[in-house]
């Protein structure tokens, strides 16, 4: 299980000491599960969870020209944020393929954090370093010196609340405060990854453990619990969010992912996968959807796709899994254009069965309220 | 990890457990575990033949899906209608309620190849 390439987080000790069971993700050895999946699923659902994000990037893009750099260097326009407001975007190849998604946040008027996935932090380091060379910015990769803790669930915002002086009524979704948390000079985002209310926390990496007990002390009396990368997966899938390496890769642009909102083409200027970009969008030649299993079986990714009684897949599922707030076995897929329709009846192969299911919107679960 | 002595079991970690001229076959509460939260079980019906190591069924966490592999060669007699609305019950009593298969095997002294609980216990590295 060891393995010496892979990396640990500031948290590694205190995960093993919780007797986490830990695997590679992306390069890095994070916690799976602490005491089970579907437990740690549920308190985020109904209480808070507590995760270690440490793996994800960081990386800060500043200068006079750090907004129009990136402008031309991701498929979204950063120049439209005000500080103190993110969006999600992407970084895509000339041919308009995606390299990784993105959070991008902008700190002040001539400073951005673009937060990549852990697996291709580097890639876009090194991608984003080259599309601003020549430009007046700069780019600061902070990643080994940033430690990310996330507080998600309909408690966090009283645990949060009880760990800094921030205003948190004024922090809405998808925005981002300079403050201090638990003490630690942090930046608080009302950012995640669950479909619930919560925050990310980037503290530096020297913070992360005293940080991470005082969320356990404050969360205590609110139920929180630390939460796996297991659970933080299920919780995405029912909320319907993608997974770089399941519903977006190198081969699939954002309009075949659902993503195309996420693209700015209203605006005049060039960014790298522009030409292919605005050619895909006309003629997808496959389309995300949700399935929901409607006989028994789990979808799993990689699992064919049929049109009932056709023995030729005509799609592929990207993730799936039984939903542990549904109680149904859920996937999301790509399928044919003309067969993405909700109430659509397709099957899924599942080893030797075709399990019936049915399209259906995404996401599958949308908070309360 | 609970290792009970009296049962055999297979290097991949199913138990095998003698009952009059049948066995009783599952997985032992360390693959349960690794498994983590087990949410369904497939298994074959009744009066199927089984070769050893043939997989006999399919077990899925959250996580994964995992083959059940038949420890020794005989014929179905028996599954854990249990499983079906509780899967669960493999992760809660592996060696008990979380039973999978009954089986009438070829040999009847086949299962005394299989591994003790010593053994077992340092395939496991406990």
């Amino acid at each position: 299980m060891s393995d010496a390439a892979l990396r640990r987080t500031p948290l590694d000790a205190i995960h093993r000491a919780l007797g986490a069971r830990m695997a590679a993700f992306g390069g890095w050895e994070m916690p799976i599960q602490y005491t089970g999946i579907i437990e740690e699923h549920r308190t985020v659902r109904s209480a808070a969870g507590l995760f270690d994000l440490s793996h994800m990037g960081e990386l800060h893009v500043s200068g006079p020209g750090a907004a129009a750099a990136l402008a031309g260097a991701l498929v979204t326009d950063p120049g439209r944020l005000r500080p103190g407001r993110a969006h999600y975007s992407m970084i895509c190849a000339e041919d308009g393929g995606v390299l990784d998604d993105l959070i991008v946040y902008r700190l002040g008027e001539d400073r951005f954090l673009v937060v990549p996935n852990a697996g291709n932090a580097e890639l876009v380091a090194a991608a984003l370093r080259e599309r601003i060379a020549g430009r007046p910015a700069t780019l600061d990769d902070r990643s080994a010196a940033t430690a990310l803790v996330a507080v998600q669930g309909p408690a966090a915002v009283t645990i949060i609340g009880a760990l800094t002086d921030a205003d948190l009524g004024a922090l809405r979704y998808y925005g981002i405060v300079e403050t201090e948390v638990a003490g630690f000079p942090a930046l608080l985002a009302r950012t995640g990854y669950t479909g619930e209310d919560g925050f990310e926390v980037f503290v530096p990496a020297e913070a992360a453990a005293d940080l991470w007990e005082r969320c356990l002390v404050a969360g205590g009396a609110h139920g929180i619990v630390p939460v796996g990368l297991g659970a933080r997966d299920t919780l995405r899938l029912e909320a319907g969010m993608p997974l770089y390496g399941h519903e977006l890769e190198r081969d699939v642009t954002p309009w075949e992912a659902g993503l195309g909102r996420v693209v700015h083409l209203d605006r005049p200027e060039a960014f790298v996968g522009r030409a292919a970009l605005e050619a895909a969008r006309t003629a997808p030649r496959r389309r995300l959807v949700g399935l929901v299993l409607r006989d028994r079986g789990i979808a799993r990714q990689g699992y064919p796709v049929h049109r009932p009684g056709e023995e030729e897949p005509c799609g592929t599922v990207t993730s799936g899994t039984l939903s542990p707030t549904l109680g149904v076995a859920i996937a999301m897929a790509f399928v044919p254009p003309g067969a993405d329709a909700p109430g659509t009846m397709l099957e899924v192969g599942v080893r030797a069965m075709q399990v019936p299911a049915e399209v259906v919107p995404l996401p599958f679960y949308r908070r309360p309220g | 990890m609970e290792i009970p002595e009296g049962l055999r079991y297979t290097q991949d970690h199913e138990w095998v457990r003698a009952d009059g001229t049948e066995l009783v076959i599952g997985i032992t509460a360390y693959a349960a575990d690794e498994l983590g939260d087990i949410v369904f079980v497939e298994l074959p019906r009744p009066g199927r033949k089984l070769a050893a190591h043939e997989v006999f069924g399919v077990i899925e966490s959250v996580k994964t899906a995992s083959d059940l592999f038949t420890p020794v060669a005989g014929e179905v007699v028996a599954v854990n209608p249990d499983l079906t609305g509780a899967p669960e019950l493999v992760n809660g009593e592996p060696y008990a309620g979380g039973w999978m298969i009954r089986i009438r095997p070829d040999d009847a002294a086949a299962a005394d190849a299989l591994l003790d609980a010593a053994a077992y216990r340092a395939v496991i590295g406990g």
